[in-house]
This record gives C-alpha cells, sequence and structure tokens, in this order.
C-alpha cells in the first residue's frame, strides 16, 4: 500500500477548516448545550407505570409553581424528566423533593427513577476545573513532546488537539446535544486517544527522517504515514467496536459520552494523519533536526 | 533490513539478541505467572454473587440494667429460631461488632424475613428496638478475605442511594467573626480612651475599618490595637477614609482557611454521628476540596427525610452547679461518673458562643482544655464567675437523635422520625478564676482533654452550612445501569476478541489472552485498592478494552513488518523491541492525561479517569510482558518458517 497522504494535503486542511471555523462560528453564536452540572438546577426524573403525556405533567408542575420547567419524555414514554433551570437566589435543594411528592399524590404508581439538584457554585466550580483541566493536559502534553520529540512535532500535535476537541465541541454544539461532565470525561479521553494516534505516527516519522536520508520530508512523511497506516486503522476500529457496544447498551445516561468518544476518534485518527503531519511540513521540518545525538547512539534499536 | 542485527534494550534492563540465540528469561514466565495468580486471586471476589442478608443493630432497646443492649449470640440464636418458626430458611448467621448479620437463600425469604423481625423487634407505636436493615452481604470466601480479598464498591449510581455535597456559607461565619471583632476593637479603643468618629459602618467584607479626627489619634489606636491583634491571624494597616486617617484591621486568609477547616471538622464529626446512626450500610462522609463535605448514603431513598435528619446535632450549656440555698424548682439533677450532680437551670453560655475548643497542655506539661467563646459568652462568662470562684461549674452536652417509631397504617408498617434531645453532663470542673473569652478546663487525662474538645466543639455552633450539591438514584435505575453496563463490556469485548482473532490468526489469539487478562488486573487492581465502580468507570473499562488492543497491534504490525525481510525468530523479537519505545511514548502521555482528569475532576471524571489509568499501565504489562512470553512459547523455536499473524 503506497499512498500519497501529503499532496492531497491541501483538500484535507481546506476540509478541516471549514469544519474547525463551523464548530467555532457555532460554539461563539450558540455555545454549548450546557448540562445541569455546569448550569446548576434541578433534574427529575420519574418513572410512571403507564405510557405519560408530559403536557399533562407539564401542567401539574407548572401549576406547583415551576413556570419554566421543561418536562419531557426520556428513554420510554413511561418515564418523564423535569427540568427546572437555576434562578437566582432561591434555594433549590429542595425542589426535587417537592416535584416528586407532588406527582406521587397525583399519580399512583410513580417510581423516584433519579433526583439532582447542583448549586450554582458548584456548577461554576466544575466548570473552572474543566477548563483547568483542558489547559493543562494540552500544556503537559506539549511540554512532553517537545522533550521527547522537538518543537516543531510539539507544535503538530497541539494541533491537531486542539483541532479534535473543537470539532467535537463543535458537533454538540450544532447537534444541541447535552454537554455534562461524563462528556466533558469524553473530550479529555479524546485527547489522550489523538495524541496517542500522533505519537504513533511521529514516533515513525522521526525514525525514518533519521534512517532514510535520500527523499523530501514529504516523501518521508508519506512513507511512515503508510507503515502506520494499518496500525492506526485497527485501533481506531477496535476503539470504535467497543463505542458502539457502548453506544448500543449502555443507555441514556452513556449516550452522550460515547458519542462525544466516537467522533473524537474519527476526527482523532483523521488529524493524527492529517493535522498533526502536515503542520510538520508546513513548519519545515528537516532531517537534520532529527539527527542523533551521540550519546543516544548506543542504546538506539539499530546498530 | 535482512542482514543487520537487532539488540533490543527495554525498560527491563534485559536484552533479547536474535538469530542464534532466541532465549526469552525464564524470570519473565514466572513474573508473569505470578501475576495472572495474585489477578486472579484478588478479581475472585467479584465472581461470587453477595448473599441477601438482613443487619440487626441496637437502636433503643436497654437491657435490664438501663444500658443499650448488646447483641449476642443468644440474642442471635432467638432470632434465627423466630425466622425459621415462620417457614423461612436462615443461610447463615454471623454477629459483626455490635451488630447481627443473617443471611438467607433468596431475595424472597430475606423479604418475608425482613417483615417478620419488624413486627417482632420492633412493636408498632414505640421507639424503634432495633435497626432491622436490609443489607447485600459479601461471600468472598474466608482465605480470600486474608489476603485482603473483597469485591469492588458499586457507586450511588449503580447501588442507588443518595450523594450530597454540603457548602459550608464561610461569608457568614467571616462576618459574624468580624462583627464581633469589631465590637471587642471599639471596646478596647474606648477603655483606652482614644475616640473614634462615631457613626460608622466599620465591617466590610473581611475587614474593620475605623475612622479618626487626625492622624495622631490614629497612631495612638495603631499602638494600642497592635498589642491585641497581629498576625498570623490579623493584618492592622494605617489607611485612608474619604477625608479622615484611618486604621483597618483585616482577617488573614491564614485565619479564614483555619476557620473554615475548623467549620469543616465539626461538621464532619457532626455528620459521622448522624450518619452512624441512620445505620446505612458502607455510608461515605468525607471533606471535598477546601470547604465541602460529601455524604454519600447508599440505599437510602427518601432525600428529604436524609436531609432533616442530616440537619441538626448537638449544642451546649455551661451552667453552674447547685449552690446552697438553691430552690429544688431552680435545679436539675444529672449523672457524672457515676454520681448525681445538680446544677442550676440557668444557662451562662451556650454552644453558639464556643468559637473554638482545642486539647493541649499547662505549663507543667498536664493535660488541658482551651476553649474560646465570643464577644458575648466572654462578657457572661466574666460577669458570673468572677462572683463563683471556687464554685463548680458544669457543661451539659445537648445532642439530638433522631428517633423512629412505626405504626400499622392500612396493613403496612409505617416509620416515622422524630427529634429527640439527649442531655448529659460532659464535665464539672471547679472555677479556680473569673474566666472570660480564653479559659481552660484542668485537671483531666490525655483522653479525657481530648474527647471533651471533641464534645466541646461539637457542640460549638459551626459555620452554617448548606446543601449545594444532591444527587438521588433509584434503587431500579440503578439495577438497570448494572445491566446496562455489563452488556457493553461483554459485548465491546467480544468484538474486539473476534476481530482480533479475525484480522491476526494465531497472533490474535495470543492478544486476545492478554486483553483478557488485562480485565482481570484492571478488576483485581480496582477491587484491592478499594476503587468504587461507577457507570463512567464501566465505560473507562471499555474503552481501556479498545485501547489496549493497541500496544498489540503496535507489535504486530512491526512485525509483519519486519517478516517481509526476515525470518519470524529475527522479525519476532525485533518487532516487540522496536514497537516498545512507541508503545512507552503513546501510554506516558496518556496516562498524564488519564492523571490530569483524576487530580482536577471529581464525581465521573475521577471515576472514569481510575479505571483508564490503571488500564493504561495493565495494557503496557499484558502487551509487552505476557503476549510476548506467549508467542516465545508458540514461535521461539529456530526452525519456524510460516507464521501466522
Amino acid at each position: 500500500m503506497n499512498i500519497d497522504f501529503m499532496s492531497k494535503r491541501v483538500y484535507a486542511l481546506s476540509a478541516s477548516a471549514v469544519l474547525f471555523v463551523a464548530s467555532v462560528v457555532s460554539l461563539v453564536v450558540m455555545n454549548l448545550e450546557w448540562g445541569l452540572d455546569f448550569t446548576g438546577g434541578v433534574l427529575v426524573e420519574i418513572g410512571f407505570d403507564e405510557a405519560k403525556d408530559p403536557g399533562e405533567v407539564r401542567v401539574l408542575v407548572q401549576e406547583a409553581g415551576y413556570q419554566n420547567a421543561i418536562v419531557q419524555n426520556i428513554g420510554s414514554e413511561r418515564d418523564i424528566v423535569i427540568r427546572v433551570p437555576p434562578v437566582e437566589g432561591v434555594d433549590q435543594s429542595v425542589v426535587g423533593d417537592e416535584i416528586y411528592a407532588m406527582l406521587a399524590q397525583n399519580y399512583s404508581g410513580t417510581e423516584l427513577l433519579k433526583s439532582d439538584y447542583v448549586g450554582p457554585a458548584v456548577g461554576e466550580d466544575l466548570t473552572q476545573q474543566g477548563a483547568l483541566a483542558l489547559l493543562v493536559a494540552l500544556l503537559l502534553v506539549m511540554v512532553y513532546i517537545m522533550f521527547r520529540f522537538t518543537g516543531k512535532f510539539a507544535l503538530g500535535a497541539v494541533f491537531a488537539l486542539v483541532h479534535d476537541i473543537v470539532i467535537v465541541a463543535g458537533v454538540f454544539s450544532i447537534m444541541r446535544w447535552t454537554f455534562d461532565l461524563p462528556e466533558l470525561a469524553a473530550l479529555l479521553a479524546v485527547i489522550g486517544y489523538s495524541l496517542n494516534d500522533t505519537i504513533v505516527v511521529s514516533d515513525r516519522i522521526r525514525e525514518n527522517f533519521r534512517a532514510v536520508k535520500r527523499g523530501t520530508s514529504m516523501d518521508v512523511i508519506n512513507y511512515s504515514l503508510n507503515q502506520t497506516l494499518g496500525r492506526t486503522l485497527v485501533t481506531s476500529l477496535t476503539t470504535l467496536l467497543v463505542l458502539l457496544a457502548l453506544l448500543i447498551a449502555g443507555g441514556e445516561q452513556l449516550f452522550g459520552f460515547a458519542i462525544a468518544l466516537t467522533i473524537g476518534v474519527i476526527v482523532g485518527t483523521y488529524s493524527s494523519i492529517y493535522v498533526a503531519a502536515s503542520s510538520l511540513l508546513l513548519l519545515g521540518i528537516k532531517s537534520q533536526e532529527l539527527a542523533l545525538p551521540e550519546k543516544e547512539g548506543a542504546t538506539a534499536t539499530r546498530s | 533490513m535482512a542482514d543487520s542485527r537487532f539488540v533490543g534494550q527495554n525498560i527491563f534492563g534485559t536484552q533479547s539478541t536474535s538469530r542464534s540465540k532466541n532465549r526469552y528469561p525464564p524470570w519473565r514466565y514466572i513474573v508473569s505467572l505470578l501475576v495472572v495468580v495474585v489477578a486472579g486471586l484478588y478479581a475472585l471476589p467479584n465472581l461470587f454473587p453477595p448473599d441477601y442478608a438482613i443487619q440487626i443493630q441496637t437502636d433503643n432497646k436497654k437491657n435490664s440494667a438501663g444500658e443499650p443492649f448488646n447483641i449476642g449470640s443468644g440474642f442471635i440464636g432467638q432470632v434465627v429460631e423466630t425466622i425459621e418458626s415462620n417457614d423461612v430458611s436462615v443461610k447463615a448467621q454471623e454477629q459483626i461488632g455490635e451488630g447481627a448479620l443473617i443471611r438467607f437463600h433468596s431475595e424472597i425469604e430475606r423479604d418475608q424475613a425482613k417483615l417478620l423481625l419488624e413486627d417482632w423487634l420492633n412493636p408498632e407505636g414505640q421507639d424503634r428496638q432495633f435497626v432491622v436493615a436490609l443489607n447485600l452481604a459479601d461471600t468472598t470466601p474466608k482465605w480470600v478475605q486474608s489476603i485482603g480479598g473483597r469485591p469492588m464498591t458499586l457507586g450511588l449510581d449503580l447501588a442507588g442511594g443518595i450523594h450530597f455535597v454540603l457548602q459550608v456559607d464561610m461569608d457568614t461565619a467571616i462576618k459574624n467573626q468580624m462583627t464581633d471583632e469589631s465590637e471587642k476593637v471599639l471596646d478596647r479603643l474606648r477603655a483606652a480612651r482614644i475616640r473614634y468618629l462615631p457613626g460608622q459602618d466599620v465591617v466590610t467584607g473581611q475587614s474593620i475599618t475605623i475612622s479618626f479626627a487626625d492622624a495622631e489619634v490614629r497612631d495612638r489606636a495603631m499602638s494600642t490595637l497592635s498589642e491585641h491583634y497581629g498576625l498570623p491571624d490579623y493584618e492592622l494597616a494605617k489607611t485612608q477614609t474619604l477625608e479622615n486617617p484611618a486604621v483597618r484591621l483585616s482577617i488573614t486568609t491564614a485565619r479564614i482557611k483555619e476557620m473554615e477547616d475548623l467549620a469543616i471538622e465539626q461538621n464532619l464529626e457532626g455528620l459521622r454521628n448522624r450518619v452512624n446512626e441512620l445505620n446505612v450500610s458502607e455510608p461515605l462522609v468525607q471533606r471535598l476540596g477546601r470547604n465541602r463535605i460529601v455524604v454519600d448514603l447508599p440505599g437510602v431513598q427518601d432525600s428529604s427525610e436524609a436531609k432533616r435528619i442530616l440537619d441538626k446535632f448537638a449544642t451546649l450549656e455551661f451552667r453552674l452547679a447547685a449552690k446552697p440555698g438553691d430552690r429544688p424548682s431552680e435545679l436539675e439533677r444529672f449523672e457524672y461518673r457515676g454520681r448525681m450532680v445538680e446544677i442550676q437551670k440557668e444557662i451562662i453560655v451556650e454552644g453558639k458562643n464556643v468559637i473554638n475548643a482545642t486539647p493541649g497542655r499547662d505549663e507543667h506539661g498536664l493535660p488541658q482544655v482551651n476553649f474560646t467563646l465570643d464577644r458575648p459568652g466572654g462578657d457572661r462568662m466574666h460577669d458570673v464567675t468572677k462572683d463563683n470562684v471556687d464554685h463548680d461549674m458544669a457543661i451539659l452536652f445537648i445532642e439530638q437523635k433522631p428517633i423512629v417509631t412505626s405504626e400499622m397504617v392500612d396493613g403496612v408498617r409505617v416509620e416515622s422520625t422524630r427529634i429527640e434531645e439527649e442531655r448529659r453532663l460532659i464535665s464539672v470542673a471547679n472555677i479556680d478564676s473569673a474566666l472570660s473569652y480564653n479559659s481552660r478546663i484542668t485537671g483531666l487525662s490525655v483522653r479525657e482533654s481530648k474527647d471533651l474538645a471533641l464534645f466541646l466543639r461539637a457542640g460549638a455552633l459551626a459555620a452554617p452550612m448548606y446543601f449545594v450539591e444532591e444527587r438521588t438514584v433509584g434503587a431500579s435505575l440503578g439495577e438497570e445501569n448494572i445491566q446496562r453496563g455489563f452488556t457493553a463490556v461483554v459485548i465491546g469485548f467480544l468484538l474486539v476478541l473476534a476481530f482480533m482473532l479475525v484480522y491476526y490468526k494465531v497472533f490474535g489469539f495470543v492478544a486476545n489472552v492478554a486483553l483478557t487478562l488485562n480485565l482481570i488486573i484492571v478488576i483485581a487492581v480496582m477491587s484491592s485498592i478499594g476503587a468504587t465502580l461507577t457507570l463512567p468507570g464501566i465505560a473507562g473499562m471499555v474503552l481501556t478494552v479498545g485501547m489496549a488492543v493497541d500496544a498489540n497491534v503496535l507489535i504486530f504490525s512491526r512485525i509483519r513488518e519486519e517478516l517481509k525481510v526476515s525470518k519470524p525468530w529475527v522479525a519476532i523479537p525485533a518487532g516487540y523491541d522496536r514497537a516498545f519505545r512507541t508503545i512507552l511514548d503513546a501510554n506516558l502521555t496518556t496516562l498524564f492525561v488519564a492523571l490530569i482528569l483524576l487530580f482536577l475532576g471529581s464525581g465521573p471524571i475521577a471515576g472514569f479517569a481510575v479505571t483508564l489509568s490503571i488500564g493504561i499501565v495493565t495494557s503496557m504489562f499484558t502487551a509487552i510482558f505476557v503476549s510476548r512470553g506467549i508467542v516465545h512459547l508458540i514461535y521461539g523455536r529456530p526452525n519456524v518458517e510460516k507464521v501466522w499473524i
């Protein structure tokens, strides 16, 4: 197999740019559909013993004083989820109890499946922690790659990571999927995954730059990408297989997490080839930069 | 490439030279085997389904001497007899700590027995005599338990239950403290005849600002106050209000942190006591970050009831001991260290006036308790004690205990909880001299001083706490989550195994063995470190399966490449050795990210990060160590020509 990846990089990068810009625009204009963990508020899930019309329940909930409550079916027609957005200066820690008690009085055969209350302070903290986690992760990764490879590789890897995160978040923004803590965890896992891919590719590029003295940088990178292609695809495929299992069997609770990772794995696989490797070309990588220092020669894999 | 020699050097320090001598060091087999056995042992407890059980603990039942009833083997025997006489069979019974644990063969039998026992042990309309709680009992064999083997704990999202996060209201606490302090400051200035400008609102946020007519008065105030206030608790500085020179006294962040720690500690103690009384199996009360406390109550469903019980714990009353001439109607009798003590009904100081209490030593090295009162408390204490030197003072500890009673409503037993006060004396001590804001109680043993300080702190008014997060997961949703998680793991795992077998044939089989072992090690590690399994944790486990393949894939694709140019006995070790660096780099960086998740994340993020981190480390081990060993067993001979990869 010998695919000339790099000659098509203009198209790939254009596609990336379009997706990236679309994601950024959507994130700026529509923001993310932040979930309860970040916004604070109340979420109650109630199971009924028969199919229940959300409209009917909504009337009851609104009569109980929660005018802006959102009432929907979730999972099945018998399960209802009620969301009450946070209200400035009001202690909502009893809202869930009150709503459930009220509905249990009006209907027989109700069961409390889940009741969440998140105070505004917690939401703020989580948002800060999340942003911090993302930044620290990116920074540490960059330092590590700089140390293990070179600055150009580090830059290429970080470009790829930012590309992946923004696009996954962008899809969530465009699709109006709820973004909660598990989705944040998925986003950070995407960093880990995409990085893994990028490093494997970079490792091979470096190895070949050192071994193959002839040919242009583009040839070397192409050659390396072809060598690692099999592995890249197999790993992505197996990861996608288990994610498929999560999507099918994981249910409502894990859907966002699984879908975020699925998109992340696909975008991450692509970006390790096109974003990370093309950045190397863009940054003008030369084989001389990667020459082995004398001392390391003794421990190299090839003698 | 064909005629170069491969000298692989890896993290374990050994060199494997290939071509003529293709040896795989025996110690690696031994280590691999050892890990398999140990991991198997520690993962084992998860295979034993738990017994349906009932846990019985004494609540208000007293023995003939009026002390709390001790559950012993005689009592347990009676319980079992009662159950079996009603045709419900008991699997086993045992005494655990101060309670009894009765195991059953099925859930139905357990539930029948629970109804029987409730009727028999807790007559309706009375205070609850015993707590009869449903439980799942560990069935890990004794010998596995003896090496520390235990099943994974299920998180609330899987077991059902309530998760609370409470936060200390530090703003209110600081404001109270500063208001209190400002009065003391003004007092001191008055006492030193220093005139401050009247009618000012001195407290703003975390500081007190007092203005003066001119700089000279301000400087005098400064020097007076500096005798009382300084680091590390307070910072005193000259400043300027609109037109006047002023002094600003601000509380330091170090002091705020100290107050926070104290408040948290106090609330932790109170909450722990309360939660223990709720008698939930395996509750968790833990500090979270700077100013929060997590309370996890597995199995509890009624959150409003739980909140009510967790709300208020204890208070204190300082009172004088009876004096000659006191009328009996003014006195109360309490037992103290085996004798009856009469004390006055009049309260000198209450728990809300106590700011802090710590055990310590006096100048002779004898144990004592130091306690600090707020301004009104200190003033009042001074007024009363100065006239009562050489007299006894008592401290009464008043605890709010939840009492459960049950009654039959429409044929169904309904439990209700009321809060009852329990009052007891925790100290009776002689007043040596007039007391004030800072006082001490001497003549105690080390243990007594610690206990007393604990009681004083528990009874003091802690900074108020409020609920900032609350998550209730119903039992049925928990079960559904377990089911879904389990199915996802199984499907994902089987899909990967099948794919690997088809794609890599014999090597795929080897990878599958490594993958299976990897899953077992992850479960073993999680069980033995007592990690909690949550739904995101299961997701992490599934993802680990997908990603653990990667190390194997890296190795195999390397071997495939090498096979194009060299013989199997050269290509295989070369593949392993050359893939090693890549695997290390790739996994280390992913581990970084997982660890960041672990430290910065909470709740679902942490649960996911724990499994992911463990999975990364174990997958490296299984891919490099175990799979290589097996491959060597299969293809290690130098005359192998054909490799199924």
